[in-house]
């Protein structure tokens, strides 16, 4: 039976290489057919929870969307510093300052007496949406699509089920609806409290349309929100509208480049709304409708989603200008090429590391980030400390491309606490003293592997105002020295500590030393290690760090509430501008009483102060004074112990083209090229399936039954027992 | 035996009550709605007003077991409790917190599960009675006392060793099939391969100790020597009697795990990106996402019901002695 069984099994194996189809080698994941074709593989982990423009704001979301729904502007691809420039808009957007009576103010008027900014957006004429089947009319204002019967929707189950397909031209009234969708009270957009504060009118809006809605909440069917009207927003023509903000807010703009405002056509709010296609999980969250480079044709979030190009995109170019390194680097080749230059990008559920680890290897994924599980087999660091390939994977001819990213991770103290906080010189110098001893750099090399360049405040390196050298230096915690920042001594940290009340660590009330407590959600076995790290940082100036580990949602209740000491905590920017950093520790924003996002809940009425100037400057010299001024306040005050800002490392081949890390802009799959036959020559280079196994294992397996037989025969043979 | 079947089936009842109270507790008082809206609203610029928002929206602003402010019945039904477990019994499962319809999402990842755990099942289930034959056939012989030494060492090494190893070796070194991934049809076979091989292979080290073990009670029976005396082989003996008479445990041990077929395996369907029912499970869990989770739970816990149920007639199907009565 064994044998038998085995002998089905190799037959079972050939029958699964022939239906490989011809040439392709058996371990490919992919269709043969797709071999040569102009499709880039890349993979998900986890299913995104949103693909509703106004709803979608994480990192796994923004990376589908941005490529399907096209806001009024975007960052320059090669560009740096990261600059804005037109998308759907045909130029960037004029800003016209309005005081209180709606009387036009000079540019440079007085940031008291602004009382609304208004954006002005010229719109390209040749936007269209993608085909998509809530377009299909029958008639003058007549959808086929948009009353469906549980008749009608027999047999589909997908949105490419739909026997019919329309397209039409994007019209200014789109991002009119789009905006108000911001404050539905269904969509829950994670911006809404903050856009009703800005946006004119958006707050009464929203009260409005909750009060309609749960009205009709019984009955269900669509809120149309086009009768709904908007003081903010006012459309002009089919191509041009207006958005008037309350007060001066020039970060707006980086707003602007945010699919929160990509149009939206009111036919795709009603086509969705029907609850028949609700219960079929066909939804606006699910299957987007934009006019981007990309559609959405195929969301599987079991198997895998494919973006396929738009065929209504307008004419978009190549960029034909970056960096002085780009020319050299072959960015420029595609200079003034129609994109996107890709047919299909095509994600993959994978969600283990350590097979799409494998699968990159072998050519069937076109790029990688690097987790901590394959680093040593990726990077070896270089007598200069300079991360490089190791020699497999240079001889695979595959990049590393890296990048400081716009984040940071630091460890903040709660200045409500009646030990670490308050801005009294005793928990400053305290403060002070534990920025010193914690060695951020040895945190990188441990637990980062080196990608993280330690932070000397809180904006990091490509934001306005970061400065390098010893002028970007915290003079509290670095000495400059033989042109780098090299860390002050522990005798500096313990000097501060006696100034502070507890020298050598030692709490004079208890005579014991000072206990400290550190508020984490870690909670592993993974995390112990760094979790003793922290207590040996602190135990090396006497004091001792108590641990209180608690879930995700406590943690959250315990910082909403201020009750925590010290936490880790991190920020990732929305955009590029110091603001999206300062504001973090802005008063205002507290979030212990006002529910912002200044964990820490720091107030210094200087900083406040700067704070408010500097955050409706533009980036002049005035700026930059002010934001060293703003650096130099938060370094001697110490709300945080200023980490790391993470550095990216992402590994391609050599036929995955026109990469260049952008950190801020979402939408750069447009501009990516894929060598296709590099791809299927180098894939069959690499993927020779190894067969003598099979064999070996068949005589393996007869030599092991052939004293089996043996012994059966002999025991056949021998009398009863 | 209708009776009896009648009676096992009105217990299931408040058993799957029981279990959805149990869970319902779990999930809804160490979590509260709250926490639930601040883990789907996300870190960045999350209010007071948008968690409000957030549970009203789904119900989770309803006290959880008691409505004071009701009337009538209403003041047990308009509870968290009620609106959200009651359809469960009916197999209306509702929607995700995400907004997913958790129905359509089960039907659609059945069959990936299935596809996986069918073929396992036979294969492991084929190879484990082969095997444990083999064995007892040259019992008291080395490849007896061989056999079940590696029974006991495959037994020892965990799951994932095999998951790993199999697709650095299968897929990685020897590059005879893709090393993860799915896909529909017949292209499904080659995706199918490697998890089904490495499931048969984690699970023969216990099935094959196991199946040897019944096989073993069975050859000391009296029918057995009356086998030999009778001058049947031994292959004969037991493939034709022992086999035969050992179908019991046997039979019933498969049953049992029949239902239990369809809600997938969590790490094999991880790791090999297999959509189906078990890394449904486990994104859920991820993303706390208990909507998703205490229909899983359900579902679980009442397959298993039916698969004890199932034992139980299979049990009286394939033994005439055995009669289910009260």
């Amino acid at each position: 039976m064994v044998l038998k069984g085995f002998r089905s099994g190799v037959t079972f194996w050939i029958v699964a290489v022939m239906l490989d189809g011809c040439g392709s080698p058996p371990n490919n994941p992919y269709p043969a057919a797709e071999a040569l074709k102009n499709i880039l593989y890349t993979s998900f982990e986890e299913r995104p929870k949103h693909l509703d423009p106004a709803r979608a704001y994480s990192a796994n979301e923004l990376e589908i969307i941005a490529q399907v729904y096209e806001p009024p502007l975007q960052y320059a691809y090669l560009q740096r510093p990261y600059q804005l420039e037109p998308l759907a808009a045909l130029q960037l957007p004029t800003v016209t300052y309005l005081d209180h009576n709606g009387e036009v103010l000079a540019d440079n008027a007085l940031e008291a007496t602004i009382a609304y900014s208004v954006y002005d957006i010229d719109l390209r004429q040749d936007l269209a949406y993608q085909p998509h089947p809530a377009f299909v009319q029958t008639g003058e204002a007549a959808y086929r699509f948009h009353d469906l019967s549980a008749k009608d929707l027999e047999g589909i189950e997908r949105l490419q089920d739909f026997d019919a397909v329309a397209s039409r031209p994007v019209t200014a009234d789109d991002y009119l609806y789009q905006i108000k969708r911001l404050a539905h009270p269904e969509v829950h957009s994670p911006v809404a409290e903050m856009m009703a504060d800005l946006i004119v009118g958006l707050r009464p809006l929203g009260e409005r349309l909750a009060l309609d809605f749960e009205a009709r909440r019984k009955q269900g069917g669509w809120l149309d929100l086009r009768p709904y009207p908007l003081e903010g927003v006012e459309v002009l023509n089919e191509h041009h509208f207006k958005i008037k903000i309350k007060g001066k807010y020039p970060q707006f703009r980086f707003w602007l480049a945010m699919p929160f405002f990509a149009p939206m056509p009111f036919e795709a709010d009603a086509f969705y709304a029907q609850p028949r296609l609700k219960a079929k999980n066909i939804t606006l969250d699910w299957y987007p409708v934009g006019s981007g480079p990309f559609q959405l044709t195929e969301n599987n979030p079991n198997r895998r989603m494919v973006l396929e190009r738009n065929p209504h995109y307008h004419e978009e170019l190549y960029p034909s200008a970056g960096e002085p390194s780009d020319q050299a680097l072959g960015l420029l080749k595609d200079r003034g090429q129609r994109l996107p230059l890709m047919d299909q990008v095509i994600f993959v559920l994978e969600k283990e590391t350590i097979p799409y680890w494998s699968k990159f290897l072998q050519g069937y994924y076109d790029a990688s980030g690097l987790a901590s599980d394959n680093f040593d087999q990726a990077i070896q660091f270089s007598g200069v400390g300079q991360a490089e390939l190791t020699e497999d994977l240079l001889l695979k001819g595959i990049h590393l491309d890296t990048a400081v990213t716009a984040s940071i991770l630091y460890l903040g103290f709660n200045m409500q606490d009646p030990v670490v906080g308050g801005l009294d010189p005793g928990p400053t110098r305290l403060r002070q003293a534990i920025s010193l001893a914690i060695d951020e750099e040895e945190f990188i090399a441990i637990f980062m592997n080196g990608r993280g360049v330690p932070a000397q405040g809180m904006l990091p390196p490509g934001i306005f105002g970061y400065l390098e050298g010893e002028a970007g230096m915290n003079p509290l915690v670095y000495d400059w020295v033989m042109g780098s920042p090299k860390r002050k001594p522990l005798l500096e940290a313990e000097r501060l500590l006696k100034e502070a009340g507890y020298p050598h660590g030692i709490d004079p009330k208890t005579q014991q030393p000072l206990v400290l407590y550190l508020d984490t959600t870690m909670s592993g076995a993974d995390d112990k290690p760094l979790l003793n790290w922290y207590r040996k940082q602190l135990a090396k100036i006497g004091l001792q760090l108590v641990l209180r580990t608690t879930d995700y949602n406590q943690f959250q209740q315990k910082m909403a509430n201020g009750n925590a000491q010290l936490f880790r905590w991190g920020w990732n920017a929305d955009y590029p501008d110091p603001e999206n950093f300062f504001f973090l520790l802005y008063g205002e924003n507290a979030k212990a009483s006002k529910g912002g996002e200044n964990a820490a809940n720091y107030r210094n009425p200087e900083f406040d102060r700067w704070f408010l100037a500097m955050r409706s400057m533009d980036d002049d010299e005035k700026r930059l004074e002010i934001i060293q001024k703003m650096q130099a306040i938060v370094r001697h005050d110490a709300p945080w112990v200023f980490g790391v800002h993470p550095k990216s490392f992402s590994l391609r081949h050599a036929w995955y083209q026109n990469y260049k890390p952008n950190l801020m802009a979402n939408n750069g799959l447009k501009y990516l090229r894929i060598d296709a036959a590099l791809r299927a020559e180098r894939r069959a280079e690499w993927n020779r399936p190894i067969y003598w196994p099979l064999a070996l294992g068949l005589v393996l397996f007869i030599a092991l039954l052939w004293p089996a037989f043996w012994a059966y025969r002999l025991r056949m043979r021998s009398p009863a027992r | 035996m209708s009776a009896y079947l009648l009676r096992r089936l009105l217990t299931t009842v408040p058993l799957l009550i029981g279990i959805n109270l149990l869970t319902f507790v779990l999930f809804f008082v160490i979590n509260s709605p709250e926490d639930m809206a601040r883990m789907h609203l996300g870190q960045k610029h999350v209010t007071q007003e948008g968690i409000a928002k957030w549970t009203h929206e789904r119900g989770y602003d309803l006290p959880l077991f008691y409505n004071g402010k009701a009337e009538g019945l209403e003041v047990l039904t308009k509870t968290i409790f009620v609106e959200k477990s009651l359809g469960l019994f009916l197999f209306r499962f509702g929607h995700s917190d995400a907004g997913r319809d958790i129905g359509a999402d089960i039907r659609q990842r059945m069959g990936p599960s299935l596809a996986i755990a069918v073929p396992s099942l036979i294969v492991g289930l084929l190879m484990d009675i082969s095997l444990a034959l083999l064995l007892v056939f040259f019992r008291l012989t080395y490849l007896e006392v061989w056999g079940a030494a590696l029974c006991i060492m495959l037994m020892s090494i965990s799951t994932l060793f095999y998951i790993i190893g199999g697709q650095f070796l299968v897929g990685k070194c020897l590059q005879w099939v893709p090393i993860s991934g799915y896909d529909s049809g017949l292209e499904a076979i080659r995706f199918i391969v490697l998890p089904v091989l490495i499931g048969t292979l984690a699970g023969v080290g216990s099935g094959v100790r196991w199946y040897r073990t019944l096989f073993l009670e069975e050859i000391e029976q009296d029918y057995v020597r009356t086998a030999r005396a009778k001058g049947l082989s031994e292959a004969k003996v037991l493939t034709v009697h022992v086999l035969k008479n050992a179908m019991i445990p046997i039979l019933t041990g498969v049953v049992v795990v029949l239902p239990l077929l369809f809600t997938g395996s969590l790490l094999t369907e991880s790791f090999f990106a297999i959509p189906g029912l078990g890394s449904y499970t486990i994104d859920a869990i991820n993303q706390q996402d208990f909507a998703i989770v205490r229909a899983m739970v359900f579902l679980g816990s009442f397959l298993y019901i039916l698969g004890l149920l199932l034992t139980d007639i299979s049990y009286m199907l394939v033994d005439p002695r055995v009669r289910l009565q009260d």
